[in-house]
């Protein structure tokens, strides 16, 4: 167990290294910084001031050099654009986007296992033939264009809800969360119904199969022949064999959540990490897209390690590589 | 806090204004980030449109971006010296008294802010002694006349010395340090989402009608007139092309527009033997830059029919321009007429130049700056094709095209300025290349005229305004005659409100929510 969870570090580590140099290759070659931050009427000397003020008249391998010294003594550098420490600006964003991504979470999995369920089940009625059909939908809208009809519809023409921002926060253990109010659902439901709505649907999708293959199973059959009821079958039999891959899923996709919750935040202007990225690529604020970037890879490895856990727990027949050796 | 819902109780509302009530909001929706609250940091226009909310700066500006007293009277006893007179009583929003002595801090702190992309000192720096005559008058000195002193003090907030002395970047975000003597005081920044503020109960300039003001970051066009149309704000800036017909015809809103200080051009390489991306037709390269010679930039400027490009590329946002500067702008010449669209003058003048069948060009734009950016490029490569100057287009995003039009990778190249005057414009943009002066560092096109500079430097080195605009508007025709760069159109900039108020739309673009009023 341990040695499994000190070998994933040894990796992500390594992962972090290469991506950090990707990245910081990559911003260098898009351009320079300071020809969009620099204030149009400043002359020669002053551009040159600035380049050099950030260090950006340094070798490339030399900025990353000294990048990688401050990442290692836990600093990601200052933003360009903002004046601030970098990794203080993605920590300040983090809890609205991690808010998002798990009332997304929450909306999937609550909404896309019963309905998978009845579409399981019920795979021939109308019933589950309209889940199956809306479940499309939910594939191929892109987002975007959700959220904006979203808004155009409960907003503008109903004024049902508050097309923008993120309502009223509290306090919880120091973290902003906006769930607790009333101002702050109502403008957290339609940007985490946005955003759940594909992983909605890959939940009916896979809970679908997954209920239609069990039910076809020889210890289902049994089970029934046993004369149990439906509901214990589907319960204890059914259920616990469906959820397998349906943590799998949820767990990784719970990383897509928070990386791709970008184009919802842009939408409803929701002022979470993936709007700072977006703010940052714009002006080439490289500290900030550097820090964003392994933050996230953090993040996605650590739900990996998690989701491997959860798996065991339900599963007896999966071993952790390591465990065994 | 719900929204300020408006449309069930609009004339409850103003009658609630009207009788002086103070439980009122006003929510704007701005179209661009705000990266910090410290005025002194990075000279972007979406910060200083959040920070003069709360700042002001010595010299104010109009609708039409000229000087104007706001805290400060001002008088030249010689060219070199500055001697401006505080208004009396000006409170910041911790209750002191502004005095001489924030103005030299607010000043000389420019010159102490490390670790910024883009900062203020470029305005600061022609200052070379400041002198405090007593607690409401300080002379300042420059080393030779600078007429647009006044221009550039506009851009320079004044801080607290008190509460900035030892500030950080996030001491002004927290608001500890963020006071000011604006009509507006910091209540709460909250990046990327809104900035909260609350009316400076004493502020200078008279009561205003608003308590409380929220400034929501919303950056994506859509999403920006969703949330006026929904209520949820009382107005937008940068309303999106696209939506204001259909606001337009609807009568719960409002829209105001203005001429802004925002020039379109072309760049052309006229500097270098060889400029990229201008070959034979057949791919070779030429034997000389065509640029070069004044007849073939005239006739590029003679194929742009700009009107069609203000009324349909631009959709009526757009005047067709001549000046470096718009109209509303100090140094526009009104005498300098665009150039009629005559491609049948134009392809004699290219013939008479020595190119009768014409030459190829690449035309660089980025594509997500200025208004329908790319359609533009690729409207005018259209018309330069017609003339028998084949163009290909390139468009990029902004990130890229600003780094590689610096390297001077391209021949021809669009960019846009605003500048509150005519011979600022020029400084940057034609001047002879000249880090020592200070001069040229925009010259993309490598435009070279000592005789231009001599004037440009000569209306900036007038102190008397009226002197000084006549030499601007003399270096501006100047700049027009000799196509230093091709003018394409002048932005038109447009907000739009609720019914029920008005604002007073600045030719300089910005937002400031002391300029709404009810109507």
């Amino acid at each position: 167990m341990l040695s499994f969870a000190l070998r994933r570090l040894l990796q992500s580590v390594i992962v972090l290294l290469i991506m950090s140099g990707l990245v910081f290759a990559g911003v260098y070659a898009i351009g320079n910084p300071i020809d969009i931050l620099i204030n149009p009427q400043a002359d020669q000397a002053e551009i040159a001031a600035a380049t050099k003020a950030l260090g950006l008249d340094q070798p490339l391998w030399r900025q990353y050099w000294n990048f990688i010294a401050g990442a290692f003594a836990g600093d990601l550098g200052r933003s360009f654009a903002a004046n601030t420490p970098a990794a203080a600006l993605i920590f300040e964003r983090m809890p609205a986007t991690i808010e998002l991504a798990l009332a997304a979470m929450v909306m999937a999995v609550a909404l896309g296992i019963p309905l998978g369920l009845v579409a399981g089940l019920k795979a021939e009625s109308w019933i589950g033939r309209t889940i199956m059909a809306g479940s499309i939908l939910g594939f191929s809208l892109p987002t975007f264009w959700v959220g904006l009809m979203l808004i155009m519809v409960f907003s503008v023409w109903l004024g049902w809800l508050p097309p923008t921002g993120r309502g009223q926060v509290v306090m919880v253990l120091g973290l902003p969360v906006s769930f607790l109010t009333r101002d702050g659902l109502l403008h957290l439901f339609m940007p985490a119904l946005n955003l759940a709505l594909f992983q909605l649907s890959l939940l009916i999708r896979l809970t679908r199969a997954g209920t239609r293959e069990a039910l076809a199973q020889d210890y289902v059959r049994f089970a029934r022949a046993k004369g149990l009821s439906m509901s214990h079958v589907l319960r204890v039999h059914v259920l616990k064999n469906v959820l397998i891959p349906v943590v799998t899923v949820t767990g990784l996709e719970f990383g897509s959540l928070i990386a791709f919750a970008i184009v919802t935040e842009t939408i409803f202007a929701w002022p979470g990490m993936g709007k700072l990225l977006i703010d940052s690529i714009n002006v080439l604020d490289r500290p900030v897209i550097v820090a964003y970037l392994l933050i996230i890879v953090l993040l996605f490895v650590l739900i990996n390690l998690l989701v491997d856990l959860a798996y065991t727990a339900l599963d007896p027949r999966v071993r952790l590589a390591g465990r065994s050796t | 806090m719900g929204s300020f819902s408006w449309r069930p109780g609009v004339l409850a509302g103003l009658f609630f204004l009207a009788a002086g009530a103070a439980a009122a909001e006003l929510r704007i929706g701005l179209s661009a980030d705000v990266t910090t609250m410290d005025p002194h940091f990075v000279a972007a226009q979406p910060n200083l449109t959040a920070q003069q909310h709360v700042f002001d700066s010595l010299v104010r500006t109009d609708e039409r971006s000229r000087p104007v007293p706001g805290i400060a009277t001002w008088r030249t006893p010689d060219p070199l010296t500055w001697e401006f007179t505080l208004r009396k009583g000006v409170k910041f929003h911790d209750g002191s008294e502004l005095t001489t002595g924030d103005v030299v801090f607010s000043l000389e702190r420019p010159f102490t802010i490390t670790g910024s992309p883009g900062g203020f000192q470029t305005y600061v720096r022609p200052i070379v002694a400041k002198e405090i005559v007593d607690r409401y008058t300080v002379r300042l000195k420059t080393a030779a006349p600078y007429g647009a002193l006044l221009q550039d003090l506009a851009e320079v907030m004044i801080v607290s010395k008190q509460a900035a002395a030892k500030a950080t970047g996030e001491d002004f975000d927290k608001g500890r340090a963020a006071v000011g003597t604006g009509p507006y005081r910091l209540v709460r920044f909250a990046r990327g989402d809104r900035i909260e503020l609350a009316r400076h109960e004493e502020y200078w300039g008279g009561r205003l009608p608003w308590d409380r003001l929220t400034l929501l970051i919303l950056p994506a066009d859509p999403v920006r007139t969703a949330a006026l149309l929904s209520g949820q704000i009382d107005a937008i800036e940068h309303v999106p092309t696209a939506d204001i017909a259909r606001l337009r015809k609807n009568t719960a809103f409002r829209l105001e527009q203005t001429v802004s200080w925002r020039t379109i051009f072309l760049h052309v390489d006229q500097g270098r033997d060889r400029p990229p991306g201008v070959l034979s037709k057949a791919g070779k390269p030429l034997d000389r830059n065509p640029f070069k010679d004044l007849r073939v930039r005239q006739a590029m400027s003679k194929a742009i029919n700009r009107p069609a490009i203000a009324e349909r590329v631009m959709e009526g946002l757009a005047l067709p321009a001549a000046n470096v500067v718009s109209p509303s702008v100090f140094g526009h010449d009104p005498a300098v007429k665009p150039d009629a669209y005559d491609p049948g003058g134009a392809k004699k003048l290219l013939a008479e130049a020595g190119y009768p069948d014409g030459f190829a060009v690449t035309l660089a734009t980025p594509n997500n700056r200025y208004i329908n950016d790319e359609q533009v490029a690729q409207t005018v490569a259209q018309m330069f094709s017609r003339i028998g100057i084949a163009t290909k287009v390139e468009a990029m995003p902004l990130s890229v095209y600003f780094g590689r039009a610096r390297n001077k990778d391209f021949g021809v190249a669009l960019l846009g300025w605003g500048s509150r005057a005519a011979d600022l414009s020029l400084r940057s943009l034609t001047a002879i290349p000249d880090a020592e002066k200070g001069y040229g560092a925009w010259n993309w096109g490598g435009y070279a005229n000592p005789g231009l500079d001599e004037m440009v430097a000569q209306s900036l080195g007038t102190v008397d305004p009226v002197k000084r605009e006549a030499l601007a508007r003399g270096a501006s025709a100047l700049a027009a005659r000799e196509v230093a760069i091709i003018p394409l159109h002048y932005q038109v900039v447009t907000w739009a409100m609720r019914k029920g108020l008005t604002y007073s739309a600045r030719t300089d673009e910005f937002t400031f929510a002391h300029h709404f009023k009810p109507q």
